[in-house]
């Protein structure tokens, strides 16, 4: 069996008395985009810095490309590009510089050089500043020339730790696009706490909170594992209001109901009434045929999707006491 | 080796993408004038040699080499870019040594620029260069085994300024290894083979026995292995980084 581009085996990193990652494993293969999630101070960034060879892990190993990360940095390097966090280059070079010498460290040499940088000069669209140095440019442009030099020598593997931060809007949709486009011929790794990317860009998503994995699966996988999933929200009006409350919360199939009263409102009063099923019912229909039943007057009716916050929520914050997605 | 060049051309380059290089430079030149000069007598002895330009060097690198090294890996702690360096497909050693290079280069051209004195004291009278181009090379050595201790110290903290203030003692210690200041500490107790083990580490008589104009294989071996010692001090400590 081939061994998957990215083979992570019960890595583990103590610094002193704290542990910062408590033996994760997990793969990623070919044609993968991996969105590794958790709140700040999860683990993150030193499981990322942990395979691209800038921590020695205190346990477990790291394969890239069949490389044993701990044996053969050289040649795990080789195979990897790495966005570190925070973007870091070198200051007082200009970008053309300092991509000139990444291409250099990568073995390219004369034309080809020169055609690596442009190629990822265009792909990040740096050419306007490429002859002004780093430290005068915005974050957006820094964090562009990260991923510049992370994709110069189009790499198997591709490491980036939050490649949209500081970026606005529009960058970050170009970014994302860039990852996408990559995606089919490489295995890639992207970190977030943005939820919204994990949608647009991540085949899988890992959940990681105090250094170990909480959950793992596609991004749909996951937002099913909300309590959101198949739940239905009414905005009734005030007449309507106290009827419907007794009437829905009494519908076969309604695990709980979220009751915000609109008294007082500007919308003139009413309820927003969001139902949550038991597992495996679907309430749309039941409460659809409910209201033309009653005859209710309804401002809204909405058969909710799972949330991929909700689920985060419930995995990384152990003591929220809103159980909804625990499983 | 490509990897000790691509490392070395963009380090030199440093140097001189910020005022830096300059401000070094004119101050090495500055300096050597006013101790050649005034503090030498240079004119006043009347000798046509450079015996009170070079008789400084020692005190001169003291300070001035510990400004070159103090940056050499404590900025890259400090900026974050060493996580660039060491995730990048080149060995630690060579990241080293290409680092060390261009500090020395740095430093030896600095030290050419010092021609116009030598210049002049050919215009002015009959020097030995023979005895003139042996105190350069132990000149250029000399700055070689000061730069190797500092960027050792520059890689055990992401401060600049601890950087050069322990980069300055250390080095002194070395200097003045063979003079009463450290030999007294030893002398009162110690054998007299670790005397004369303290007293020939010291940068001070190795500089002078070559400075008479005779490069002893000796000399030259006491530069290259303390530099390489050093080197390899840097290369562990870097490593070790790693371990966190």
């Amino acid at each position: 069996m081939p061994q998957p581009l990215i083979d992570i085996n019960g890595l583990a990193k103590t610094f002193g008395p704290i542990k910062a990652v408590a033996g994760v494993s997990f793969s990623v293969d070919k044609g993968e985009v991996l969105g590794f999630l958790g709140p700040n101070g999860a683990g993150k960034s030193t499981t990322m810095k942990m395979i691209t060879g800038y921590l020695a892990p205190s346990a477990g190993s790291v394969f890239v490309s069949g490389y044993d990360v701990a044996r053969d940095p050289i040649g795990a390097q080789g195979e990897m590009g790495y966005l570190a966090e925070g973007a870091p280059a070198y200051g007082e070079m200009t970008p053309h510089q300092f991509l000139n010498f990444v291409a250099a460290v990568r073995g390219f040499k004369g034309v080809e050089k020169e055609r690596a940088v442009a190629i990822a000069v265009d792909r990040t669209q740096l050419a306007q500043v490429l002859h002004q140095s780093i430290d005068t440019l915005s974050k957006g442009f820094k964090r562009r020339v990260g991923i510049a030099q992370a994709i110069l020598h189009d790499p198997p593997v591709l490491i980036m730790d939050e490649p949209t931060d500081g970026l606005d809007p529009n960058q970050k949709f170009a970014v994302r696009r860039l990852i996408a486009s990559m995606a089919k011929d490489k295995a890639i790794i992207i970190s977030t706490h943005i939820l919204e990317e994990v949608d647009a860009v991540c085949s899988r998503a890992i959940i990681i909170d105090r250094g170990a994995i909480v959950a793992d699966g596609t991004p749909g996988e996951l937002a099913a594992r909300s309590r959101y999933q198949d739940a239905v929200t009414v905005e009734v009006n005030s007449t309507d209001a106290q009827g419907a409350r007794k009437a829905l919360k009494a519908l076969p199939g309604v695990n709980d109901m979220l009751d915000i009263s609109l008294d007082g409102d500007m919308r003139g009063g009413g309820a927003v009434l969001t139902l949550f099923p038991e597992p495996g019912q679907r309430l749309i229909e039941k409460v659809s045929a409910l209201v033309t039943e009653r005859g209710w007057k309804v401002r809204s009716l909405v058969a909710e999707s799972g949330r991929l916050e909700d689920v985060f929520r419930a995995c990384t914050t152990a003591d929220a006491g809103n159980g909804g997605a625990g499983q | 080796m490509s990897q000790v060049w691509n490392i070395f051309k963009r380090e030199l380059a440093s140097y001189f993408a910020t005022p830096l290089a300059f401000v070094f430079i004119v101050a090495f030149l500055f300096a050597t004038g006013v101790f050649t000069f005034y503090i030498g007598d240079f004119f006043r002895a009347g000798r046509a040699d450079l015996q009170a330009f070079f008789m400084f060097h020692p005190w001169l690198y003291l300070f001035l080499i510990p400004a070159i090294s103090m940056r050499l890996w404590a900025e890259e702690r400090k900026s974050g870019t060493l996580e660039i360096l060491l995730t990048l497909p080149i060995p630690i050693w060579a990241s080293v040594l290409g680092k060390f290079l261009a500090a020395w280069a740095f430093a030896g051209l600095a030290l050419i620029l010092t021609f116009p004195i030598w210049i002049s004291v050919n215009l002015l009278g009959d020097p030995d260069n023979g005895v003139i181009i042996a105190s350069y090379v132990g000149s250029f050595l000399l700055a070689g085994g000061y730069l190797a201790i500092g960027a050792a110290i520059s890689a055990m903290t992401s401060n600049q300024v601890i950087a050069f203030v322990v980069s300055v003692v250390v080095c002194f210690l070395f200097m003045a290894s063979g003079l009463p200041l450290v030999l007294d500490a030893v002398s009162g107790w110690a054998p007299q083979f670790v005397i004369n083990t303290v007293a020939s580490f010291s940068f001070l008589s190795h500089f002078q026995s070559i400075q008479k104009g005779v490069i002893d294989l000796r000399d030259l071996v006491f530069f290259a292995a303390l530099i390489g010692f050093w080197l390899f001090v840097n290369t562990v400590l870097i490593e070790q980084r790693k371990a966190g």
